[in-house]
């Protein structure tokens, strides 16, 4: 019966497709030469370069952190290459001159790229390996003043907006990952909505790892002007390897006074296979600040990758400031997940809902890790944390680690908890009802994830129902 | 209508039915009562097809094909329903979606055609009533925050919705106060008609003063050791159910 | 000293006509309080609440004297109609008890006739549910001296409370009171109950109370408690509750009397299917302290829970909750939900909360949430600028913050009575008009 069950769940990965393309790839390893070579790749200015070299050496003095709940072989970091681009890439270019092999590879993930057949509605920044290979609708983007390019770019064009928030929300010295990203990231997506601005699209940044071997080290920043508001989605896939390979990124997020930063991801890198062999080691910092009446949201379904570790959090600095975290994390087979928020209240009035859902089926482990932290200022602080686990099957497992620290006794708290087997129970139930096995599951684990897909934009909560094979109530019939 | 032979079963390494006989014809009520573990729950749960009991002799014919052949959905759409012990909570799934997908299920597997969400509540609106409940259940999700009386009304407006030919009662009544149990009891006999049947597994007495049967049985060890009119269940209350233990071994 | 004192006691405690089971009970608990002595903050279950400032009081036993009528109790009594039991000073008293409207299939006893007429039940029960390694249980077993014993047959449904009064006069002055109640529903029966504690005369006592309540399957046992002893007396009461399949316990705890209270509600859910609720408010002033531990034992699977407590605490009182639901591996389908929620109206006021959750089963589904807050400024201001005085918008806003968990009481009556002494603690005894219509 369980098998059934795990036989449902089971799907097979469907962007494990290698592209042949010829790339500019330097040799694994990592030292003072190989940042200052990414930096010199890139043309960056010297202040950058030297941030990357403070990053760098205040890596050197790091250790990798040991406290998450996940298991891996030790990474070897002079085993990796930092940098892979194509060589036909124009990042700077014009999308009509984007190499056809990697539109191709986009419309293959069903992300068309070129003018005619672009997403209506949504803005995509293409990232591949190393760089980005194109962004569309930006001019359309610039009559509202709004900012939406690749790192790079950004680098060159915007360079006081850059140095103004880089680092300013997770520095450098951060952690061990961030750190390492901070030396050797490669590119990424920037976006600036100018103050009163509502971003009239669904801006998106779409992650493909293709090359082998190689890290992706891609970072993005997001600054909301006073009163403005976007929508952000992210998407990340890779192909098929029996080789893990390393991910580690940085997201930073600036809502300033009356913003709204809405930031939808849907993480889908390759998982290894059944056996745990392969798959993506995805180490991510993803943080935002919420300066007064701003609110920013996270939204995040994690489906791929062979250890997740990925915390996306909120400083509410503010006063009255909001800060959300919605999460569905599904393990399968070996997959490993250690995932949760931050939430710390530093504002008089501020508020933090965290809704958790953690699905774990073959072998896989599931931890969620949040931290609720009410500063001694932070008068009529409010949090609302509800963490659910679903165990499909015997052999896997669910963990839940709250971190409660609270220095203000005017705070409310309340957190809600629940554990829940898919088990022969439930599916007899349904089946005595008449359903099949197959609907019964769906109807399940759709009920158990809606009210985290009700917070994702429409286009990504039909791609999240497809990946965990569902249908959601009302979205048929 | 149900036909059981000599049926036995067992749990893991453990036998729990040994060797059921009984008979339901169109029309009838029969309550199974019995002590703690006597295998009453099992009986239901085998006749619904739950896994977890294998069946390992005996048969079971209802009107006319093997039942134990057929699988628990298509138990289900033959019209063999079972008002589950312990209704489970589905979050995120609301009543109304949930009743419709089984409407619908039941339509499909007999050669209908399936209902909009507007007819269904059409066909809701007449099936509440019978367990005196509001549409505002509809919108919650299944079983989720319902008291234990709720979700025996639950049950048994599932019921009403399903239409079965055999209604399978597990413990309906339990747990309940009185008037709880009396809206369930009505609405039981409510659905009570010429060509259908119910089996009523009950620990307490008590629920058969309001859904009254046509004979009593009285399981234990795995068998039925005493079967017998509604008598039989009074007798039970006065003298509990060692002298009739007492009289089997002899 | 005080071990001492206590074993003088028992020694010195007429036997008489007790049956003999019970002396090896009374024997092994007075050893066990011997061995325990009077709780103190190094014990993990009372380290916000000492007990250290009567634990050298030479109490002595309550005798039960005294010119305490009818009329002293009117305002006590919350309705003349219902079957009352008074315990005076911790004697069961015949001339102020009324059983007169006990509904049939209710038994009501005192302790030494339910040991004689009813010896079988008495012993299959008495001190086998009250089983907490508590040295004022203990106590309590070794001592007790007189209680009430109730025993509904099975399928009889009596929804009138029966009252217990525990009474306290200036009789009671330095005296200790062990009263004992055992409460017997039988299978499918239901019945609601009241203890009620009140202090009559300002004077310092010690009561050390026990109930146990035994629940048969499909039973329902509603259970109320009010606690407005004399605020100079010190309060222990210990409820201990088994729960058969298909059973229900509510219970509820208001606490507003005493220098030192101390209650303990423990359930033991031993069979599938069954509901407990306990909820409750505490209320405290000057330096009263208040402290409440509930224990909820999920033994068995596809059992529920709820609790919710509340306090308001003015001046420089303290109150502790401390709830634990403890799930066992095998009671899988475990439904709980808790919650703590306090008002702060003085800086000086103190409460130290702690919901716990001890979880071995991996299918179950539980809820816990505390909340400590002060007055809600925003509510406040809005009633201002419409006008209501600002003392009295304080009061309201103190009383709607309470008046929630009460509305949780199924006795419409004593829903009432609970609601007016709330009041009149917050609103004086000019009742606003706006708070009688909010009632309804």
């Amino acid at each position: 019966m369980s098998s059934e069950i795990e036989a449902l769940v089971g799907r097979e990965y469907q962007y494990g497709f290698v592209t042949d393309i010829d790339a500019d790839t330097i040799p694994p390893g990592l030292s003072e030469d190989v940042v200052r070579l990414i930096s010199s790749k890139k043309a960056e200015p010297t202040w950058l370069l030297d941030w990357r070299l403070k990053a760098y050496r205040r890596w050197l003095t790091m250790t990798e952190p040991t406290w998450p709940n996940v298991h891996y072989p030790a990474i070897d970091y002079q085993a990796v290459r930092y940098y892979s681009a194509p060589k036909t890439a124009k990042p700077l270019g014009s999308l009509d001159d984007v190499d056809p092999t990697l539109l191709e590879t986009y419309k293959k993930l069903g992300i068309p790229l070129n003018e005619q057949k672009m997403l209506a509605g949504v803005a995509v920044d293409a990232v591949f390996d190393s760089v980005s290979v194109g962004t569309t609708y930006k001019a359309e983007l610039a009559k509202h003043g709004i900012i939406f390019c690749s790192f790079s770019e950004a680098v060159h064009e915007h360079p006081e907006l850059i140095r103004k928030y880089l680092g300013s929300v997770v520095p450098y010295s951060d952690n061990f990952f961030a750190a390492l990203n901070s030396a050797v990231f490669s590119d990424g997506s920037f976006c600036y909505i100018p103050k009163g601005v509502k971003c009239p699209m669904e801006l998106s940044t779409y992650f493909r790892i293709n090359a082998a071997d190689t890290g992706q080290f891609e970072r993005t920043l997001i600054v909301a002007e006073e009163g403005a508001s976007v929508s952000y989605l992210e998407g990340c896939t890779a192909p098929k390897r029996s080789t893990n390979q390393l991910h580690a990124a940085v997201v930073e997020l600036i809502a300033l006074d009356d913003a709204t930063i809405k930031y939808s991801t849907v993480q889908n890198w390759y998982a290894g296979d059944e056996n745990g062999v392969g798959g993506i080691f995805n180490f991510v910092t993803k943080r935002g600040k919420a300066m007064r009446n701003a609110k920013i949201s996270w939204t995040q379904v994690e489906t791929g990758s062979a250890i997740t570790w990925k915390y996306p959090s909120v400083i509410l600095q503010g006063d009255n400031s909001v800060g959300e975290f919605y999460s569905v994390a599904v393990v399968n087979n070996m997959q490993q997940a250690d995932t949760g928020t931050k939430m710390i209240h530093i504002g008089r009035n501020t508020k933090s809902n965290i809704v958790s859902k953690g699905i774990s089926a073959g072998r896989g482990q599931n931890s969620y890790r949040g931290q609720v932290k009410v500063m001694p200022k932070a008068d009529g602080a409010r949090n609302y944390t509800q963490c659910d686990s679903m165990l499909i099957g015997n052999a896997c497992g669910a963990h839940t680690f709250p971190y409660i620290e609270i220095n203000n006794n005017t705070a409310t708290l309340e957190h809600e908890a629940s554990t829940t087997k898919i088990g022969e129970d439930q599916i007899f139930y349904l089946k005595q009802r008449g359903m099949s096995a197959e609907n019964a599951v769906s109807m399940i684990v759709a009920g158990f994830c809606k009210e985290v897909f009700k917070e994702l934009p429409m286009e990504f909560a039909l791609e999240a129902q497809q990946l965990l094979g569902i249908t959601l109530e009302g979205s048929v019939g | 209508m149900l036909e059981i032979t000599n049926l036995t079963a067992s749990a893991g390494e453990k036998d729990i039915l040994k060797g059921i006989n009984l008979s339901v014809n169109a029309g009838e009520v029969h309550a199974i009562m019995g002590p703690n573990g006597s295998g009453k729950s099992t009986l239901a749960q085998v006749l619904a097809g739950h896994p977890s009991y294998e069946v390992t002799g005996g048969t079971v014919r209802f009107e006319g094909e093997d039942l134990l052949e057929l699988a628990p959905e298509e138990r289900a759409h033959r019209g063999v329903f079972l008002a589950f012990q312990y209704p489970i909570e589905i979050p995120g799934v609301s009543n109304a979606y949930f009743l419709r997908s089984a409407y619908n299920a039941m339509r499909v597997a007999r050669g209908g055609d399936e209902v909009d969400p507007m007819e269904f509540l059409d066909v809701m609106e007449e099936k509440l009533k019978i367990v005196e409940m509001d549409d505002a259940m509809l919108s919650r999700s299944v079983n989720m925050g319902f008291s234990g009386g709720e979700k025996k009304r639950n049950e048994i407006l599932q019921m009403a919705v399903l239409e079965p030919k055999l209604a399978i009662l597990d413990e309906t009544d339990s747990g309940l106060d009185i008037d709880a149990l009396r809206v369930v009891a009505e609405g039981v006999n409510k659905l009570r008609r010429p060509d259908n049947a119910a089996i009523v597994v009950t620990h307490y007495q008590r629920l058969l003063n309001y859904i009254v049967p046509d004979y009593v049985h009285v399981l234990a060890g795995g068998r039925i050791i005493r079967s017998g009119t509604r008598e039989l269940a009074l007798e039970l209350e006065e003298k509990g159910y060692d002298w009739l233990l007492q009289e089997a071994l002899a | 000293m005080t071990i001492p004192h206590w074993q003088a006691a028992f020694a010195a405690r007429a036997g008489g006509d007790e049956p003999r089971w019970l002396a090896p009970l009374r024997q092994s608990a007075m050893a066990s309080f011997a061995a325990l002595g009077f709780p103190t903050r190094a014990l993990e279950d009372w380290h916000y609440t000492s007990l250290s400032s009567i634990a050298d009081v030479p109490y002595t036993i309550g005798s039960g004297a005294s010119s305490t009528t009818v009329a002293d109790l009117t305002p006590y009594m919350i309705n003349a109609d219902w079957p009352t039991i008074v315990l005076l000073n911790g004697r069961w008293s015949p001339a102020l008890s009324s059983l007169d409207s006990l509904p049939g299939g209710v038994l009501v006893l005192d302790l030494a006739t339910a040991w004689r007429e009813q010896p079988a039940m008495v012993q299959q029960h008495l001190g086998t549910v009250a089983v907490s390694e508590h040295a004022m249980t203990s106590l309590n077993t070794a001592l007790m001296q007189d209680g009430v014993v109730v025993v509904v047959a099975k399928d009889v449904v009596s929804n009138t409370p029966i009252h217990i009064l525990h009474v306290a006069d200036a009789a009671a002055e330095g005296a200790a009171r062990f009263p004992r109640t055992l409460i017997i529903a039988e299978r499918s029966s239901k019945v609601t109950l009241l203890e009620s504690f009140v202090g009559l005369a300002d004077v310092a006592y010690f009561t050390n109370h026990v109930a146990e309540v035994v629940v048969g399957d499909n039973a329902t046992v509603n259970h109320m408690k009010i606690q407005r002893e004399s605020e100079s007396a010190t309060h222990v009461s210990t409820t201990e509750v088994h729960q058969a399949r298909d059973s229900h316990y509510v219970n509820f705890s208001m606490a507003m009397g005493a220098t030192l209270s101390r209650t303990n509600v423990y359930t033991v859910l031993d069979g599938e299917n069954c509901g407990a609720t306990l909820n409750g408010l505490y209320l405290g002033k000057g330096t009263q302290h208040t402290d409440h531990q509930t224990r909820i034992e999920h033994a068995q699977p596809n059992c529920f829970s709820r609790e919710l407590y509340k306090g308001v605490l003015d001046d420089a009182s303290h109150a502790v909750f401390n709830g634990k639901v403890y799930v066992h591996p095998v009671a899988q389908k475990t439904d709980g939900k808790q919650s703590n929620h306090t008002l702060l109206l003085s800086p000086d006021a103190r409460i130290d909360t702690k919901p716990q959750l001890e979880i071995f089963a991996d299918d179950v589904k539980c809820t816990h949430g505390a909340t400590v807050g002060r007055m809600d400024e925003a509510g406040l201001f809005y009633m201002k600028s419409r006008g209501v005085p600002s003392e009295t918008a304080r009061r309201l806003l103190t009383y709607a913050f309470a008046a929630d968990v009460l509305e949780t009481i199924e006795n419409e009556t004593v829903k009432h009575a609970l609601e007016q002494l709330t009041l009149e603690r917050y609103a004086g005894s000019a009742v606003h008009p706006v708070i009688v219509a909010r009632k309804g």
